[in-house]
């Protein structure tokens, strides 16, 4: 198979180089202004080059929720099958790869269990390959596995699903890039706000210090936050490797009310 | 006393768990059969909210993922079940819809009721796609609700000059057009709803 074509001018360490820039302006910026530093990734984080052309350049605009996006679309088990939980069972054969158990409970920003509310995942093969026409990473595809599933949070907001650990995967950013292996998540709150979609990632990669959308995250705590726990107490005997990762749907910051004399934003 | 144990038992809030890119290969896994047909065609009710996601450079996006979640004619949400599973019947309020290769989408749906007085109907519109490291909420009013517009707060508060994005014209009977400009000329005003931390 032809392999992938990459982009030789642009190496690893001028988009390492760019990172740090960005993490030290972010930094020196929170410093100043005597902040934390954000939770989510920066969208116009320019080592991911994908950014440059699909980040908005004008500020937000902030609004007050009406009543749609204070609650969520409701799903159940007429939408989701419990089977659906387990990526290792679609397909007569098993799939092959290190078999794991990912769970965890979600969660709003008071600890209160977000319930009955619908989880989607998808993810690559043990081989880093996605079941999509345009991954052209000449990986093998498994005929015994798809890597989409679906859950539904029980009442105390706990999911749990079993699959297959995903492989890393190389990707046209610059020359020699790799992804950290991830699973895709899909999160709906118990508002539209809460509304999340992420990566999940797996303790101790070597790639996390490469790659320009987990740094995207310029808050070291905050990325720590998307790498699961290795889980002994999940891993079950002579069976599949445990993972626990909970995650947190914070709601707007505060009840904000609609300035008198604002300014147009 | 006790508004003192009250205050010891806080505990400290949790932090968010960042988002992350959809990713480009959410093709196989995110969109679902009926997943723009929020309301069956064939109902008399039904509207048409359809356009083009587009890029800094003015070009359509190929890769991108819109939702839409809106109240019922009355300007309720909805709380059937059945988005995944729908019986043409019902009216779950939430559609998802993978854009084409041009970067159009297309629902149907209902046009929303006004959830307040004095504010005017909308659809809340979500934007993923790669290069998104985290999603864009924006909303879809409706061109043919002028005066209900005029006196929304949200869009008195926004530049006039960039309200029009968040119209929604109508560009055939039950048919409304609502593109979005992710950046530059024409971008389109996203809403940060105080969760942008």
């Amino acid at each position: 198979m032809p392999r992938l074509a990459s982009q030789p001018d642009l190496s690893q360490r001028t988009i390492s180089d760019e990172i740090a820039d960005r993490h030290a302006l972010e930094q020196d910026a929170a410093a100043s202004e005597g902040r934390g530093l954000a939770a989510h990734p920066r969208r116009d984080f320019a080592p991911y080059r994908s950014t440059l052309l699909r980040h908005p350049t004008h500020e937000l605009v902030r609004a007050d929720p009406e009543e749609i996006e204070l609650v969520s679309p409701a799903f159940g088990h007429t939408d989701v099958a419990a089977e659906e939980a387990d990526l290792t069972i679609q397909h007569t054969g098993e799939p092959l790869g290190e078999r794991i158990i990912v769970t965890g409970r979600v969660l709003d920003g008071e600890g209160r269990p977000v319930r009955n509310q619908l989880v989607e995942i998808w993810q690559a093969n043990a081989s880093g390959r996605y079941v999509h026409k345009r991954d052209q990473h000449p990986a093998p595809l498994d005929p015994n596995f798809t890597g989409v599933g679906r859950i539904i949070t029980g009442d105390d907001g706990s999911y749990r699903l079993t699959t297959i650990k995903p492989g890393a995967y190389p990707w046209k950013n610059h020359r020699n890039a790799w992804r950290p292996a991830h699973i895709h998540f899909s999160f709906f709150g118990s508002a539209f706000t809460q509304r999340l979609i992420t990566q999940m990632y797996f303790p101790g990669d070597p790639l996390f210090a490469l790659d320009p959308i987990f740094q995207s995250i310029v808050d070291p705590a905050a990325r720590e936050r998307l790498v699961a726990a290795y889980d002994h107490d999940v891993s079950e005997p002579e069976w599949a490797i445990g993972y626990h990762w909970d995650v947190v749907l914070t709601g707007p910051k505060s009840t904000w009310m609609e300035p008198e004399d604002a300014d147009h934003a | 006393m006790p508004e003192q144990t009250d205050r010891t038992e806080q505990t400290t809030p949790l932090g968010q768990t960042p988002s992350q890119t959809v990713g480009p290969f959410f093709g196989y896994a995110l969109p679902y059969d009926g997943g723009p047909d929020v309301r069956a065609p064939w109902l008399p009710d039904a509207i048409r909210l359809h356009g083009a996601v587009f890029d800094g450079a003015g070009d359509p996006i190929p890769d991108a993922i819109v939702e839409i979640w809106g109240a019922d004619a009355a300007g309720r949400p909805s709380t059937e079940r059945g988005s995944f599973t729908r019986d043409q019947h019902g009216f779950t309020g939430f559609g998802r819809a993978a854009v084409d290769r041009d970067g159009h989408y297309s629902f149907t749906t209902i046009k929303p009721g006004a959830m307040r007085d004095g504010s005017a109907p909308y659809l809340l519109v979500t934007i993923f796609a790669r290069g998104v490291l985290q999603h864009l909420f924006t909303r879809a009013y409706f061109g043919d609700e002028p005066a209900a517009n005029a006196a929304d707060p949200l869009l008195a508060r926004v530049d006039p000059a960039r309200r029009g994005t968040l119209v929604a014209e109508s560009d055939a009977p039950g048919s409304y057009r609502f593109d979005v400009r992710l950046q530059g000329e024409g971008e389109t005003v996203f809403l940060d709803y105080g969760t942008e931390l």
